[in-house]
């Protein structure tokens, strides 16, 4: 087994009264999709928040393993993106609408070229550098928007695309940043299941492929099950179970305190269905 | 079809019945200054009033009739209303013609509007009507550019219109100074007249006191009002929209009244006066030089004439707005330029991509600032007088205005939009003090018909496809 990327130690999230997260330990591995499920108001995001910055842990350790060890926890937001190279997308879509795709792929890719173009100094002169720098940004992007099936559509508005183009667009955005981490919050919300199996062909891809840890909120449990080498349950804030996928689904503690449903409407605590139900779909 | 007919009427009737009783105390009496000794009188404006109510009855039916469908009798009622605006008919004011035209204008207008409505749906709903706008603006702003350049030698070019022309590209070198900070940046400053002062009283302090010439002044003002950005940058580093709005408001004031009672140094509310202005290459532009200096005239042995100083100062301010222009159109094209839109567009997810939105925003602001710097040094340079006068809030809003209702982000925009805010108002001189009323409906008409700004496109600052296989996907 490979050695850790990230080692979440004893996460507590607290807003004034409320324990968002409670004492949440787990380890997530270079590639390998670490699933964090749950029911609605978990924990999960906040989580997310805590490990990219957007939150401050009340108490706790991020550990992330790269060129060097980087405790997230001390970092401010854009510097966990630029130094430690966490990645995440949104659970509501959060591109930059009025921008072309390519646009937004190139925007991934700032710190880079920022120091291509000598901080805009060179880039204003419009010396030789700067053009290869961006040529090759343009190249990583391109090299994204076939793999998501967008190629076509690069210079559109990102706003203007289908939801599901747009779900892809925002992994591929986070790619095109090269995270060692990448942190996916609910990406197949919305999804209709033949871009769900898409999804999961993409999330191997980029596991197998670019050898990216990748952590995953994620309630359609055809994903989950199907693609994660290892699934942490969270409830209440606190962790109820962690294990391979096949034992999750047979975890009693699992199954008293939340069972995957494909009907998102239907309360956590009372759908009382077999993971292997939602398994079954893919 | 009768009784539809009364109905309409009998709303028309209502409409007018309003606008009677409404206007009989606001436009019906006038109060008139009788001597001291009785005070105030007031006298009758019944004419005023029944023109009121008729323009009134008349455009409500126009409306029924246009929301009925009949487009020729609508048309046909407007063009009667304008003749008849502008027929030598007595009234009692000028102000009555150009309101039973402007009445019938809007009918005429109302009834073409389907047609309008339609064509401009289709120009702009469509792929290849994007690529019409595109080109469009592309061409608009390069003929815009020819007319400028060759303005002066054309005979338009008395000394007003050369006024004018100065005056209108000071402000769209004011509007693409700022339409970096709200159009690509997304910040919504209302104090952007503050780095304007900064510049204008850098050159007007350092000219008058330290003998320092306009080409030394100018890019010492421009760092200076850069400076001035990033001061005004760090405190609201952590505000958005309404809250950043009413602080950079106040740091305008600020800097206003720092200016207006800090008076040992800016010599307060009297202003700076005799300032010198911009020299080129040295010779200056009037019929006597000063001791050790060369006039213009002499330089180039042409015989002295009073407006080529003006047509100097014309070309000075032209080359100062195409560099900011060309500035920004650059920045656009690099990382940091598609870092401010990026930061318009959603902050939260720049940050998550590793951008600094501090640094980020300070540029913003800075490089914003330093072209209002740039472009106060040149207003201290052809004023040849400053006070905190020329720096009130309202150069801030009409700047502002220039970038929104130009389309925010566009460049052609800002153009236009300067024309029409600047220009009009001041051709419309002769409407006396109506001419604020005309500026408010155009900017009224120009958010209905085009919410988005004149030029509401925005072209990618790069394509992966050319242009040509653009307009069919």
């Amino acid at each position: 087994m490979a050695a850790p990327l990230i080692e979440v130690e004893h996460l507590t999230m607290r807003f004034g009264g409320l324990v968002a997260v409670d004492d949440v330990s787990f380890i997530g591995r270079p590639r390998e999709i670490t699933a964090i499920i749950g029911p609605n108001g978990a924990g999960k995001t906040t989580v997310f928040n805590c490990i990219t910055g957007f939150y401050r842990p009340t108490v706790g350790r991020l550990l992330l393993h790269g060129d060097r060890d980087y405790l997230l926890e001390r970092m401010l937001g854009h510097e966990i993106g630029q130094r430690a190279r966490v990645a995440r997308t949104f659970q509501n879509i959060r591109l930059f609408p009025a921008m072309s795709v390519l646009e937004n792929l190139l925007i991934a890719q700032h710190n880079k070229l920022m120091r291509a173009s000598g901080y805009s100094i060179f880039g204003l002169l419009g010396l030789a550098g700067y053009k290869t720098a961006e040529n090759a940004a343009v190249e990583l992007a391109s090299h994204w928007l076939k793999r998501i099936g967008l190629l076509a559509d690069a210079d559109r508005p990102a706003g203007e695309l289908p939801y599901g183009a747009q779900r892809r667009l925002e992994i591929a955005r986070a790619m095109c940043t090269e995270p060692r981490l990448l942190c996916l919050d609910e990406p197949a919300a919305g999804l209709n299941p033949r871009e769900s199996a898409e999804l999961n062909q993409l999330l191997v891809s980029i596991r197998d492929q670019d050898g990216v840890g990748v952590l995953l909120i994620e309630h359609d449990m055809s994903v989950v099950m199907n693609i994660s080498n290892h699934v942490v349950v969270l409830d209440y804030g606190r962790k109820i179970a962690e294990g391979p996928p096949a034992d999750i689904q047979r975890d009693p503690a699992v199954i008293r305190a939340y069972l995957g449903t494909d009907d998102s409407d239907s309360s956590p605590h009372q759908g009382q269905r077999s993971l292997n139900e939602g398994d079954g779909r893919a | 079809m009768a009784p539809r007919a009364i109905a309409m009427l009998k709303d028309a009737a209502l409409t007018a019945l309003v606008t009677a009783a409404l206007g009989i105390f606001i436009v019906g009496f006038r109060t008139i200054d009788v001597g001291s000794r009785t005070g105030l009188s007031f006298d009758y404006e019944l004419t005023d009033l029944a023109v009121a109510v008729i323009v009134v009855f008349l455009g409500r039916l126009g409306l029924s009739l246009a929301a009925a469908g009949l487009r020729w009798p609508v048309i046909a009622l407007g063009v009667v209303m304008v003749a008849a605006g502008v027929s030598p008919m007595k009234l009692p004011s000028g102000f009555l013609h150009w309101f039973v035209a402007l009445g019938g204008a809007l009918l005429v207008l109302r009834g073409i509007w389907p047609w309008a409505d339609r064509a401009v749906a289709v120009a702009s709903h469509t792929s290849g009507g994007r690529l019409v706008q595109e080109i469009g603006a592309k061409w608009l702003g390069w003929a815009l550019l020819a007319v400028a350049v060759v303005l002066p030698f054309t005979p338009l070019a008395d000394q007003k219109t050369m006024d004018l022309g100065v005056l209108i590209l000071t402000y769209v070198m004011l509007g693409w100074g700022l339409n970096i900070v709200v159009g690509l940046a997304g910040l919504l400053d209302l104090g952007y007249v503050a780095f304007y002062a900064v510049g204008a009283y850098a050159y007007a302090l350092l000219s008058t006191q330290h003998g320092l010439g306009f080409w030394a002044v100018l890019p010492l003002a421009g760092m200076l009002a850069a400076t001035f950005g990033i001061l005004l940058g760090f405190p609201v580093l952590r505000l958005r929209g309404d809250y950043l709005a009413i602080v950079t408001l106040g740091f305008g004031e600020i800097i206003r009244l720092v200016i207006l009672n800090w008076v040992d140094f800016t010599n307060g509310p009297a202003g700076i006066g005799s300032i010198p202005g911009p020299t080129l290459f040295g010779a200056v532009f009037a019929e006597t030089a000063p001791a050790g200096r060369q006039t213009v005239a002499e330089m180039l042995g042409i015989p002295f004439n009073s407006n080529h100083r003006l047509i100097f100062l014309y070309y000075v301010i032209l080359v100062l707005a195409l560099i900011t222009n060309l500035f920004t159109q650059r920045m656009r094209r690099l990382p940091v330029g598609r870092a401010w839109e990026a930061l318009r567009e959603d902050e939260t997810a720049c940050k998550a991509l590793g951008i600094n939105p501090t640094n980020t925003k300070l540029t913003a602001f800075a490089v914003g600032a330093m072209f209002a710097g740039f472009a106060g040094s040149f207003f201290a340079a052809k004023q040849r007088f400053i006070s905190p006068e020329s720096f009130t809030f309202i150069e801030s809003a009409i700047i502002l205005a220039i970038v929104v209702l130009g389309g925010m982000g566009s460049q052609v925009g800002v153009v236009l939009a300067a024309v029409l805010l600047i220009g009009l108002p001041e051709w419309f001189r002769e409407l006396g003090n109506y001419r604020m009323l005309a500026f408010g409906l155009a900017m009224v008409l120009i958010m209905v018909f085009r919410p988005r700004g004149l030029i509401g496109h925005r072209e990618p600052s790069i394509r992966l496809h050319p242009v040509a296989s653009a307009g069919s996907g």
